[in-house]
């Protein structure tokens, strides 16, 4: 359980960061946190104890293995942060061109 | 040395380096930080028995912090006081230490680490590879069981790209029309 | 910016060598997906790496000559068409969208599992094609700026 509650913590640090911080860049690194904290915690949820990975080869067919379907779901959940945060990118690029600073609070005026 | 105790020593690298990536004021080193929590995340699914999801991690964060570090470095206009005012921080982090203590009885009622609940996935062990001929069962539920997932994931993948290359042509369109004002 | 004249020519010698292994690696993790961990992810990352490796190497010029990258554009455009195709035929020989209706063939050779190994090519297609326009774009971007702002 322990594992779990080191999960969760990993995640309000990311929850925290997204709080608090007022630079976008920060901003975006917390989403990325909470996103690893996310994904490690589902395929925490699937490990069996003392199973071998989800892959058959020659050697280890009668072992037990791994719950596949976590590792499945992860592995589309990483692609997709991947993309969130090159967009994000990209809109920070956008708003430092208009605004000329990463500080959100500076960027109350709607016109430029 | 049993996994559990790994994966502790894993998750408390990589808490340390998410205050550090948070808390730091170099623009540079966050990103490194950041990176040191996303390659810690990659060991922590080869302890779990993931080498699938450990590759796509480690490759996937080296992209990530290519393109942080192509878009962010050099430009010195940081926020001058990264947080908000010291008081307001306090009372949000005061408030997620209360809610990290109320929702610890949800993780006592989840089965303990080591026993997932296979039921739907049992059916895919055992019958996976004689019903699609992969050795990869991994590679089998997210491209044969649940190929409709996957296209939605390509889906989102290509719209989340689109938008990005239009942020940047748009802007790139409004600055070389800027130019002859 | 230097962007235009690339890097020291040691790193330019290193780099005609090193790409080529790269791209050999990244179709390696694509084809064998379905029987080794790796996959249309993975080895469209490593191949958009490749491409990367080159971009700053040598610098944006030559890659525009190198690449045409108004093709690679349309290329990826067309790749998710490509794999909405290949699930509609499985509706027609397979009767359920995404079937998988070719031979499963034999167990831990590389031509079997039916369309699996298709989808994980046009997957690595996709990834590889559009990560590295993304950072072609953001590349563009920067040395568009300039100095100023």
């Amino acid at each position: 359980m322990i594992l779990y509650l080191m999960c969760f913590a990993l995640f309000l640090v990311g929850l925290y960061g997204l709080l608090t911080k007022r630079d976008l860049i920060k901003i975006i690194l917390s989403s990325a946190i909470m996103g690893y904290s996310t994904n490690l915690f589902l395929v925490l949820f699937g490990y069996r104890r003392d199973a071998t990975y989800a892959i058959l080869t020659p050697n280890n067919s009668g072992q037990a293995m791994v719950d596949p379907l976590p590792q499945a779901l992860v592995l589309t959940s990483i692609v997709i942060e991947l993309g969130i945060t090159a967009l994000l990118v990209a809109l920070a690029i956008r708003l430092y061109q208009k605004y000329g600073t990463f500080d959100i609070t500076k960027m109350r005026s709607l016109k430029g | 040395m049993p996994i559990e105790s790994w994966l502790i020593y894993t998750l408390g690298i990589m808490l340390l380096g998410s205050i550090v990536a948070l808390e730091i004021r170099d623009i540079l080193s966050a990103i490194i930080a950041i990176g040191i929590v996303g390659l810690a995340v990659s060991a922590a699914f080869l302890f779990l028995q993931a080498p699938d999801l450990a590759i796509v991690q480690f490759l996937f964060e080296i992209f990530a912090l290519v393109i942080l570090v192509r878009a962010f470095i050099g430009k010195k206009a940081h926020a001058d006081t990264l947080s908000i005012h010291k008081v307001y921080a306090f009372l949000v982090a005061l408030a997620l230490v209360a809610f990290f203590f109320l929702f610890t009885p949800v993780f006592r009622s989840l089965p303990p680490f080591g026993e997932p609940l296979l039921t739907t996935s049992s059916h895919y062990l055992t019958h996976g590879p004689q019903e699609t001929g992969a050795a990869n069962i991994v590679a089998s539920i997210v491209l044969d069981y649940r190929a409709y997932d996957t296209m939605g994931e390509v889906t989102v993948l290509f719209t989340a790209i689109l938008g990005a290359l239009t942020v940047l042509r748009m802007s790139r369109q409004t600055q070389k029309g800027r130019e002859p004002k | 910016m230097k962007d235009s004249h690339g890097m020291t020519p040691i790193v330019k010698t290193v780099t005609r060598v090193s790409v080529w292994l790269i791209l050999l690696y990244g179709c390696y993790i694509i084809l064998h997906g379905h029987l080794t961990p790796g996959g249309g992810f993975a080895g469209g990352v490593v191949i958009a790496l490749a491409f990367l490796n080159v971009m700053l190497a040598y610098g944006k010029s030559f890659t525009a000559e190198w690449l045409n990258i108004r093709l690679l554009k349309d290329i990826e455009a067309a790749s998710i068409t490509l794999f909405l195709v290949l699930g509609l035929l499985g509706i027609a020989f397979g009767n359920a969208f995404l079937a998988n209706f070719l031979g499963k063939g034999e167990m831990f050779s590389l031509f079997s599992s039916g369309t699996i190994p298709l989808f994980n090519i046009i997957i690595g297609i996709k990834v590889a094609l559009s990560l590295f326009l993304v950072v072609w774009v953001l590349a563009d971007i920067d040395s568009a700026k300039g100095g100023d702002l």
